[in-house]
């Protein structure tokens, strides 16, 4: 009755059909391309400038210059002989002396001890080949003609070095004590943070989530709080506290503040909120039914914690972990202000570049610092992505019983944490509002006269405003612009997939590294770019792009939620997709748009990392100036201005929340039923 | 392979036409040289198991996701690789994708704004849709207010709003309630034919496509099945998977004989035409509403002479409201299981009662033999 269909599982051979895009397409793809091509301009090409710089050396190669020296009557009687002979020779110029940066120069005379610049000696100088480089006053000699010159031009001769390639500053990086133990100094000061702040924020995150002490929104409230100051602020509280004048010295028994120690704790200070935010979502998701279940199966409470409430939150404390990490091993502000002797790897790139202007050091030093982060970085997705998994749609959330020995233990234990955070923040006031400290106790205002200090003045806090918001503004238009095009346009996979991965890029990039690769990406005269270096539009660029990362992933995980046939939808009523962009999407995401912007705000206003390479006197910040004035040893006017960081921050969230409010109440009534 | 057998299938008058469908994911082949020609006016439903490739069809058609090969042409138009916005149709998701944030007035008219239509002509357009749909006193409230019901409705009426030369459902009705589905099914119908429009609808509910479709196409591992009316793909199941996948069907290993004769076993069944060569391995099949019980003492004469009568031991019976699904075994079939359903008249009539031995007909007409699956030849 049926003959048996032949089995066809092969395509016949033939032409692959190729959509037709749309005018849509087009204009998407095109989208994409550009804020691709941005983050090729402020990302990827900045860090490939930087690697490369890490590679070159410039040395200033002796045997590349001959010169003949005459006699008192000008007349040229011995031969001519080649520098390197010379110095062989007589060995003036020690060869350390040779190695240099790339805007190294050396002056001629210093091979010749008895130079005098009166002396009637007549001097020739030539380059042996086309490479040889060497100034005359400030005219470059790339010829290999004789110069003839009087002692007195002879003065003004300047060598310039050779550039290669090659991994001889990684050699002299660790063959350098002072600079490879910087590694050993990140690492102990990283882990012993990331230890501490992991479980000090895990049982703060326990007591929230699983007791039912009284207070919780406070609690919650006082967590979130170092998210809103820059990281040395703690360090600059922790002077006042434990310093040579600190009011609690006594407690660290003749030990330092300066180093380690005050590293440490001011690092569980800044990263508290980041542990807390994460590890409070990991028990926030644990299922009640497997509590039913352990009881039911009459387990102890001990044993309940370690087999049910540990491994349902064992992802957010491992991904905690990584986080607190990366942000201790990649901080500069803190170990800036409080590690004194105590050297790290991101200081080390600022005092390589800033102090010693030695930039390939400085960027041998980014690599070394991009390794554990980048490492951190990875295990934290790996983890991140697997966290998802645990949710099922049936799990029923676990609401805690009251347990009075419980509840006045967990509520001890949060008020000391509180009182830590809150104590960190209030002595910066205190000591901001005081005269002299310590010996002159009484108010004043003068520490807010920003004007009189150097630092930026009041101007750095209103360049900070002004960065902040235009921070907030175009990062989230790019941002969610971005998001949107990369989860919501058609085909295009391999295109997708190369921007997602630029869009991860940037957590994993340490600020410093991404400041010091603008200055050798930006700094190039040869980039038509250059332009913005030093003005308030790189300062812009480089902090957005600094916090992509996690406004990228925010906005996606927002339009994932979008259902993804809307596009479909719109497309088959023949509306153009930025309609549907408009009037449905952007609506819809408001919440989220929001939040990016007042996360942007805020980084905005704490970052130093980045920023410290790249602002100009005009374009101060005020949190450089609170690093600046800490430096100059104004700690109250430095403490003075981190609070005003801090009171602006707050503002800006209360504002964002009532904002929020507003919004939804007058727009979002569809979400209601 | 040159000339594909299905390509003469397609009429040349149908409205929309798919000629030599592929699509590849990689190396998996979720269509396999399909070809189909749909009338105008026509309500044709995709049925299949999931992953048979009825969604990818439809989505194909709407090119929302293009097929690797293959034509399809509609209204004479060749649409084959044109992006969805210049294709003509207006689709309805499993989950509706309406928009939230927009009033059900908002939603319908999303696709009339920017069309040359002005406002007043836009709201009347909207108020006659609504009116269609049932739901004009609901305008200004938001999809989430709605239940269901009305926002299958709304997307509907959404996607008709334009007047589209075709209508795509890709399982309209499978995130309702079981009663609000039936009631939801006579609607879409009675709207349809009310429209005249063009319609094709994914599902994999046999029961929704049988009682709304004007042809099913049946679908499996990415080829078409058979293509016929419900009554066709019923009653004259092309082949085992459909006889399998619509309906209860009841099915014997056993071998033809001749033309018009099978055997299971030793025993010799007289049953439809069919084209095997004798001693050839087929599959026996018949329906559980089609074999006829008889009371012992007078067997029906004309079933008598007919033959095809056999004794069956009445192992279990099960109460399913309207008929009993009764579980049987007869030596005749090397006591495998029969399962026959019995309307609660013939039951009461013949006071059937489990472990009773009676003798069942297997009426010739709806025996049909099909060739062994491959994996068991």
């Amino acid at each position: 009755m049926t003959v048996p269909q032949p089995d066809v599982d092969t395509l016949p051979a033939g032409p692959i059909i190729k959509g037709k895009l749309s005018r849509d397409d087009i204009l998407m793809r095109g989208g994409m391309a550009v804020i691709a091509l941005y983050l090729v301009i402020t990302l990827v090409l900045p860090l490939y400038a930087m690697f490369s710089k890490s590679f070159s050396t410039y040395r200033i190669e002796l045997t590349q210059y001959e010169v003949q020296v005459s006699d008192e009557a000008g007349q040229f009687n011995t031969p001519a002989f080649i520098l390197a002979n010379l110095n062989q020779q007589y060995n003036t110029v020690p060869k350390e002396e040779l190695s240099t940066g790339s805007g190294g120069r050396l002056g001629a005379t210093k091979f010749f001890p008895d130079f005098s610049f009166r002396s009637s000696v007549m001097y020739r100088i030539r380059n042996l080949h086309d490479a040889g480089r060497f100034l005359i006053g400030s005219a470059l000699k790339d010829d290999t003609d004789w110069h003839e010159l009087d002692s007195n031009t002879f003065r003004r001769v300047q060598l310039r070095p050779v550039k290669s390639t090659g991994i001889t500053n990684f050699v002299n990086y660790f063959s350098t004590p002072a600079l490879f133990n910087s590694i050993k100094n990140s690492l102990l000061i990283s882990i012993i943070s990331t230890i501490i702040t992991v479980t000090l924020a895990f049982w703060f995150a326990y007591a929230l989530n699983r007791s039912c002490m009284r207070f919780k929104g406070m609690f919650r409230l006082i967590a979130m709080a170092p998210i809103l100051v820059p990281s040395l602020l703690p360090g600059i509280a922790l002077v006042y506290l434990f310093g040579a004048q600190g009011i609690l010295k006594g407690l660290l028994f003749g030990a330092s503040i300066y180093g380690p120690i005050g590293i440490v704790i001011g690092s569980v200070f800044f990263t508290f909120p980041h542990a807390f935010l994460i590890i409070s979502t990991a028990l926030a998701i644990s299922d009640a039914r497997l509590y039913e279940a352990a009881v039911s199966l009459k387990a102890s409470p001990w044993r309940t914690f370690w087999t049910v409430t540990i491994p349902g939150a064992r992802y957010g404390l491992i991904s905690a972990a990584f986080v607190v990490f990366n942000l201790v091993i990649t901080d500069f502000g803190l170990p800036k202000v409080i590690g004194g002797q105590f050297n790290v790897l991101a200081v080390d790139i600022y005092k390589q570049v800033i102090g010693q202007q030695n930039f390939e050091m400085g960027a041998v030093v980014s690599v070394v610092l991009i390794i554990p982060a980048i490492f951190a970085f990875a295990i934290d997705r790996l983890v991140q992505s697997k966290q998802v998994a645990l949710l099922t749609a049936r799990s029923v959330p676990f609401a805690p019983t009251p347990s009075t020995k419980r509840d006045s233990i967990f509520l001890i234990y949060c008020s000391v944490i509180g009182l830590f955070v809150v104590g960190i923040l209030a002595i910066c006031q205190f000591a901001a509002l005081i005269k002299f400290w310590p010996y002159d106790l009484s108010l004043s205002l003068n520490n807010y006269q920003f004007d009189k200090m150097d630092g930026g003045g009041w101007r750095a806090y209103y360049n900070s405003i002004k960065l902040a918001l235009l921070t907030a503004v175009i990062g989230t238009s790019i941002v969610f612009f971005g998001a949107y095009l990369v989860d919501k346009s058609n085909g295009f996979r391999g295109g997708r997939a190369v921007f997602q991965m630029f869009a991860m890029l940037p957590m994993a990039i340490p600020g410093m590294v991404l400041g010091l690769a603008y200055i050798f990406f930006f700094n190039n005269p040869d980039n038509p770019l250059n332009t913005i270096y030093g003005t308030m539009a790189i300062l812009v660029v480089c902090t957005v792009t600094h916090f992509y990362t996690v406004s990228h992933l925010t906005a996606v995980t927002a339009l994932k939620q979008m259902d993804r046939e809307f596009e479909s939808v719109s497309a088959s009523l023949k509306q153009p997709t930025i309609k549907l962009f408009s009037r449905v999407t952007i609506p819809v995401c408001m919440p989220t748009i929001l939040d990016i912007s007042i996360y942007l705000f805020v980084n905005a206003m704490t970052t130093v990392s980045a920023v410290v390479f790249l602002y100009s006197p005009k374009t101060a910040l005020a949190s450089i100036a609170v690093l600046n004035m800490d430096d100059a040893g104004d700690i109250a006017p430095a403490a003075a201005m981190g609070m005003m960081i801090f009171y602006t921050n707050a503002a800006a969230r209360i504002l964002h929340l009532i904002i929020s409010k507003g919004f939804l109440k007058r727009t979002q009534a569809w979400r209601e039923r | 392979m040159n000339q594909p057998k299905s390509q003469k299938i397609v009429p040349e008058t149908a409205y929309l036409k798919i000629e030599n469908i592929w699509k590849a994911f990689g190396s998996f082949l979720a269509l396999k040289d399909v070809s189909l020609g749909i009338k105008e006016g026509e309500f044709v439903c995709f049925l299949g198991p999931s992953g048979c490739g009825k969604t990818t069809l439809l989505r194909a058609i709407a090119g929302l996701d293009l097929q690797t090969q293959g034509k399809i042409e509609q209204a004479g138009k060749d649409v084959s690789n044109l992006p969805p916005s210049e294709r003509d149709y207006g689709i309805v998701f499993q989950s509706y994708a309406l928009f939230p944030n927009l009033t059900i007035e908002k939603n319908i008219a999303f696709g009339l704004e920017n069309t040359g239509r002005d406002k007043l002509e836009i709201a009347q357009r909207v108020a006659e849709l609504l009116e269609l749909v049932g739901l004009s006193e609901q305008a200004y409230k938001y999809p989430a207010q709605l239940s269901g019901g009305q926002q299958q409705r709304i997307a509907l009426a959404r996607a008709i709003a334009t007047s589209p030369g075709l209508l795509l459902l890709d399982e309209p009705l499978s995130a309702l309630d079981a009663k609000v589905r039936v009631h939801l099914r006579h609607e879409i119908k009675a709207l349809q034919q009310k429209l005249g429009v063009t319609t094709v609808m994914v599902t994999h509910d046999q029961e929704e496509a049988l009682s709304m479709a004007d042809r099913i196409v049946v679908m499996n591992h990415g080829s078409v099945e058979q293509v016929g009316t419900p009554n066709e793909v019923y009653c004259r199941p092309a082949t085992l998977f459909v006889a399998d996948f619509i309906g209860e069907m009841n099915q014997l290993r056993g071998f033809a004989k001749n033309a018009r004769e099978v055997a299971i076993g030793t025993t010799t069944l007289a049953c439809n035409k069919h084209g095997f060569p004798e001693d050839d391995d087929i599959v026996i099949t018949i329906r559980p509403e089609d074999i006829v019980p008889h009371s012992d003492t007078e067997p029906d004469p004309k079933a008598a002479q007919e033959g095809n009568l056999f004794e069956a031991r009445l192992k279990e019976m099960e109460f399913l409201g309207s008929f009993w699904r009764c579980r049987m075994q007869s030596e005749a079939f090397d006591d495998n299981e029969i399962i026959a359903d019995l309307s609660i008249n013939a039951v009461r009539r013949l006071s059937l009662r489990c472990d009773q031995i009676l003798t069942i007909e297997l009426p010739a007409a709806h025996l049909l033999a099909f060739a062994l699956p491959v994996d068991q030849a």
